[in-house]
């Protein structure tokens, strides 16, 4: 497990019997440095409930009676809150982290797709437009996000040529791409784009290509460097207002052989994907309407 | 005939969104410090985005766990993100509040004032 996967550190503010309830002030200072600094905060209360414990590191702080820590068990860590400031409070979440293995905080800006399989139709569309290999498909062949970190951040174009709404970026400024409801003018919308999209012949990105050719064919002949770069600036500066993608995005496009050798790879993938089916369908009968729960 | 059980209290969840400023400042500042207020149990997570591209654990905990009232954004975006995690909500037993939206009055009205149908709470085993 990387240190930026798998279990984050739980603190838990105990104030049950026992322990000397926190002032109002102190437990939302202490709760919201934590908060802001990426930990995972339980209050647990009389009355209340709240998830139970599973294999989550925790840290358990209260004002115990008499600065008595309570034994606990597993890889729990205890600490007296008394005389603690915020501050304090988060060196010792900080270091219970630290002790336990839970995993670290990125300075990122947790940017990537989100896929609502209430509206996809697994028409390929983002795994096809999308040069970063962010999406990839299950064993169902069903579109799924894959690779979450390849995502470039602030970039929603692959949610604006999705013909049915169906791609969110929670942290996106605008409706519906940022999961606010679809309303029945997106979505016609985004057919007129499709339309546009395919008078332009179809694929954005190939008649991107084209006029990158294009341009290198005119800088072949008219050996005029600054123009083409120049015909390459604009061609890039039109998509990116089209499809709202940041110019640091399309400064750092794949090359044409980039694309050329994923292409290569995802047909080879194809290709084997079809001849381990070919080998089941050959040494198994066809399932049956129920088998496929039909 | 059984005796009237009375309803179990929803958990609730606060979402931070710690990583980004789409949500309004002062709106989750006011809702984390009504919870704190309260008195209520409650559960509070930096950013359920990050949580759901690192597949954390917590979310399954947060999804298995019975009825759930939560306080972050869009709720469909909430709902695919925690489908992103392979931790998906139960379909029934789930409310979630918009801190993008709405006021942080109706926000921790809607989290404290009234409790989702019992009907709906019961444990995932």
């Amino acid at each position: 497990m990387s240190k930026t996967h798998g279990a984050n550190l739980r603190v838990v503010f105990y104030e049950g019997p026992g322990a000397v309830p926190l002032a109002a002030e102190e437990r939302f200072g202490a709760i919201s440095s934590l908060l802001d600094n990426g930990f995972e905060v339980t209050r647990p209360a009389n009355g209340g409930t709240v998830s139970r414990a599973d294999a989550s590191p925790i840290l358990l702080l209260g004002r115990f009676d008499g600065g008595t820590l309570p034994e606990v068990e597993g890889d729990t860590h205890v600490r007296d809150l008394s005389g603690m400031s915020a501050d304090q409070v988060l060196g010792a979440a900080r270091e219970a982290r630290e002790k336990s293995g839970a995993r670290k905080l990125e300075a990122w800006k947790p940017w990537f797709p989100v896929i609502d399989y209430d509206r996809c139709t697994n028409c390929m569309q983002c795994l096809t437009f999308c040069l970063f290999d962010v999406y990839g498909v299950d064993r169902q062949d069903k579109i799924q996000v894959q690779n979450q970190d390849n995502c470039k951040t602030d970039c929603p174009a692959c949610s604006r040529v999705c013909p049915e709404v169906a791609i969110l970026f929670p942290k996106y400024k605008k409706g519906p791409i940022n999961g606010d409801v679809v309303r029945q003018e997106d979505v016609k919308r985004e057919a007129m784009k499709v339309d546009i999209s395919a008078l332009l012949g179809g694929d954005l990105y190939a008649s991107l290509r084209n006029r990158q050719s294009d341009a290198r064919k005119r800088f072949s002949t008219e050996r005029d460097e600054s123009r083409a770069l120049l015909e390459r600036k604009r061609c890039l500066k039109e998509l990116g207002k089209e499809l709202d993608i940041p110019d640091e995005v399309l400064m750092s496009l794949p090359t044409v052989e980039d694309i050329q050798q994923r292409a290569e790879r995802a047909k080879a993938k194809l290709a084997q994907r079809q001849a381990r089916s070919q080998t089941v369908k050959d040494s198994k009968p066809a399932p049956t309407e129920r088998e496929w729960g039909i | 005939m059984s005796a009237p059980t009375s309803p179990t209290p929803p958990r609730i969840l606060y979402c931070n969104c710690s990583y980004a400023q789409v949500v309004p400042k002062e709106v989750k500042a006011e809702v984390l410090r009504k919870l704190c207020d309260s008195g209520v149990a409650f559960e509070a997570v930096a950013d359920l985005c990050d949580m759901s591209a690192r597949k954390d654990p917590a979310l399954q905990r947060i999804a298995e766990s019975g009825c759930v009232k939560i306080a972050a954004c869009y709720p469909r975006a909430v709902k695919w993100l925690f489908y992103a995690a392979q931790t998906p909500l139960p379909k029934e037993g789930v409310e979630v509040l918009n801190m993008r939206e709405q006021t942080s009055e109706d926000v921790i009205r809607g989290l404290l004032a009234k409790p989702l149908d019992s009907a709906q709470c019961k444990e995932t085993p």
